[in-house]
């Protein structure tokens, strides 16, 4: 039986946290079809003790290929290498991150290797009988929800946006095989080179990555008015994101834009404050595990899809809850 | 310079209809418009034109209604469409629409630049750009945000990536697919509808395409809609209000308590 894969993605040594989120879907089904379960790392320069983490969170082996070369992410070495891979240990499944390096390679690796590619799954599961993956993931801004599989060709490939899964506890008892490997002869391809880097302000950290967001529409009226979207976003630990209104009135910047035009977010808690709820923002939001919206207009749209409403003055009930936010982190859980 | 953009036709209203048997839309009855993002591609296209000179193909695979598409970008600026058109496409996955796409892209002779959008608003899988990149073993850059220099048949770009912006340096002829930040979509002009109305397209057909026929198409891809669900989108949350005084803290502890019951805080 033929292994399921999941890639991990590594930045200066250290692992992303999307690489356990896709081990605790890659257990399940390797659970399933009673098989091994194996996490492939593109990278350099990642310790030991870094990469036993994984056997940590459910892996059963560890593939890292190892070279300078892979440090930073570049599609066509990147690609070349997993290929290659791919087509020496044949796996069953591969699971990728709908990051933009995962949302990149993949569908590249898929025309390498010759097999179809589903985006962004929110389930995952086998076929009895015949061991395809069912792959369901949204389509059409969230109104509707395809199953898809991939009957004739192998392996079965599938992204899964970050954050829609959590990681498996950490079992330090777990014991597993690591693999170190070099990027072999004539993967590396010369032609693109990245030449520089330029981190994003603290205020747009990933909003893809963040457990928690907390966003602001139009109803803030006034860039000056997100610091107390910011100070929520302290308070839960969370990012700040907003509507297409607000980023166009440069209140945030393009990277914070949620919905049909900008990211689309799975977070834990997605808090919207003054956002009406348009159907081109829901469809960035519609996977969020708990919607909480805040609007005086009980009839916004915005609380359709809330799993808590407050109708209200925003500038009234904002600050109140980050009185009581911050009350209650001060004292101590 | 010869920069070539591939667009998309999708349904313009979110109340799109399926087929359940086929697992493909019905297009049927629904207006359709450019893909709202493919607009930022043509844009960037256009802009470069202006800045270097050259000229730009707008290529759509689609059923003969999506001429329309096409005559929109060369309304914008475009200078020419190509419609890749051939009952044998339809119901192609991103696997077999980069296949078909490309082989077309071949036909269409040398090139410099291809712009394609980040994503499709219908199928949303952003798979085509990077899978055709694939195809034609041209050096790709997926969102890019900015093109900061283009000369010496050499581009560098900007792309946005989780925590911020990848600078890449790339040889010509290259794949990009842009994000809205790259450009300002312009509204056609008359001048420009009148030349989309006067303008003849090209129309390529399986037979026009060095391709496979096994690779075509809904036989031709790998991927099989098994299933159609429409999932409930409301969620019926609680409600509560927040008015005066007593209201606001009764509803903030009623959030609190919300929060509380559900570990995040
Ligand atoms: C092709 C296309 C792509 C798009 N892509 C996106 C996208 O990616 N993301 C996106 O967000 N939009 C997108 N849009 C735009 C979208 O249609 C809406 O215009 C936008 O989402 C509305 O933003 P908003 O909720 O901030 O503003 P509004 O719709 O104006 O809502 C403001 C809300 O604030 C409330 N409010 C005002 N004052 C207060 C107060 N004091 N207290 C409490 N509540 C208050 C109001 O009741 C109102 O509901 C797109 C549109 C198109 C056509
Ligand atoms: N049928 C098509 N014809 C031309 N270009 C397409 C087609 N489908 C997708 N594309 C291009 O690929 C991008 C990504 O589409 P998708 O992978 O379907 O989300 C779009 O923004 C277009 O630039």
């Amino acid at each position: 039986m033929s292994y399921v894969w999941t890639i991990a993605e590594q930045n200066k040594g250290r692992l992303r946290e999307v690489s356990f989120e896709l081990l605790c879907r890659g257990r399940k089904l390797a659970d399933k079809m009673n098989t091994k379960l194996c996490s492939v790392l593109l990278g350099s320069n990642v310790a030991d003790d870094i990469l036993q983490e994984l056997i940590s969170r459910g892996a059963d082996e560890v593939y890292f290929i190892d070279d300078p070369r892979l440090a930073s992410f570049i599609v066509e070495t990147h690609s070349n290498a997993l290929s290659d891979l791919i087509k020496k240990y044949k796996p069953h499944t591969i699971l990728a991150a709908a990051t933009s390096s995962g949302r990149t390679m993949m569908p590249y690796v898929a025309i390498q290797v010759s097999t179809g590619l589903t985006a962004d799954c929110t389930e995952l599961d086998i076929e009895e009988g015949t061991n395809y993956l069912l792959q369901t993931r949204p389509a059409i801004g969230g109104n509707i929800m395809a199953t898809i599989k991939t009957p004739d060709h192998s392996p079965q490939m599938a992204t899964v946006r970050p954050k829609s899964s959590r990681p498996l506890p950490l079992d330090p008892t777990r014991r597993g095989k690591i693999v170190r490997l070099p990027l072999p002869d004539g993967l590396y391809d010369p032609r693109v080179r990245e030449v520089g880097f330029r981190m994003s302000h603290e205020d747009s950290a990933s909003i893809e990555e963040a457990d928690i967001v907390v966003a602001g529409g139009k109803g803030m009226k006034k860039s000056d008015n997100f610091a107390m979207l910011r100070t929520m976003a302290r308070h839960l630990g969370g990012v700040v994101g907003g509507t297409r209104d607000a980023v166009d009135r440069g209140w945030l910047t393009y990277p914070q834009q949620i919905g049909l035009s900008g990211k689309t977010i799975s977070p834990k808690l997605y808090v919207a404050a003054g956002v009406s709820g348009s159907i081109q923002h829901l469809a960035g939001i519609k996977t969020s595990e708990y919607i909480v919206a805040i609007n005086q207009d009980p009839e916004a749209n915005i609380f359709q899809v809330a799993d808590f409403g407050i109708v209200g003055n925003l500038f009234e009930v904002v600050p109140l809850i980050n009185a009581r936010l911050e009350a209650h982190n001060k004292g101590g859980k | 310079m010869r920069i070539i953009v591939t667009i998309k036709q999708v349904p313009e209203t979110s109340n799109v209809k399926m087929d359940k048997e086929t697992g493909t839309m019905i297009r049927e009855g629904v207006v359709s418009v450019i893909n709202p993002l493919d607009l930022y591609a043509i844009e960037a296209g256009i802009e470069i034109k202006e800045l270097h000179g050259g000229h730009v193909t707008v290529c759509t695979m689609g059923p003969p209604s999506a001429a329309k598409a096409l005559k929109e970008a060369i309304a914008m600026g475009c200078d020419e469409g190509v419609l890749v058109s051939d009952k044998k496409f339809a119901g192609a996955d991103t696997w077999a629409t980069s296949y078909t796409l490309g082989a077309a892209i071949k036909e269409l002779g040398p090139f410099d630049l291809i712009l394609a959008g980040e994503r499709a608003t219908d199928g949303d899988t952003g798979q085509v750009g990077p899978g055709l990149a694939a195809w034609l073993g041209l050096p790709l850059a997926t969102y890019v945000s900015k093109i900061c220099s283009l000369e010496n048949n050499q581009l560098t770009v900007e792309r946005l990536v989780e925590d911020g912006y990848q600078v890449l340096q790339l040889p010509m002829p290259a794949l990009l697919t842009v994000v809205k930040e790259i450009s300002n979509p312009r509204l056609p002009t008359l001048r420009g509808k009148k030349k989309a109305r006067a303008s003849q397209l090209r129309v390529l057909s399986a037979r026009d395409l060095e391709v496979q026929e096994s690779h075509l198409g809904l036989k031709g891809s790998p991927t099989k809609v098994v299933k159609i669900e429409y999932p409930k989108v409301t969620r019926g949350g609680k409600m509560v209000k927040a008015s005066g005084e007593e209201g606001l803290h009764t509803a903030v502890s009623a959030l609190f308590a919300f929060l509380a019951e559900k570990e995040l805080i």
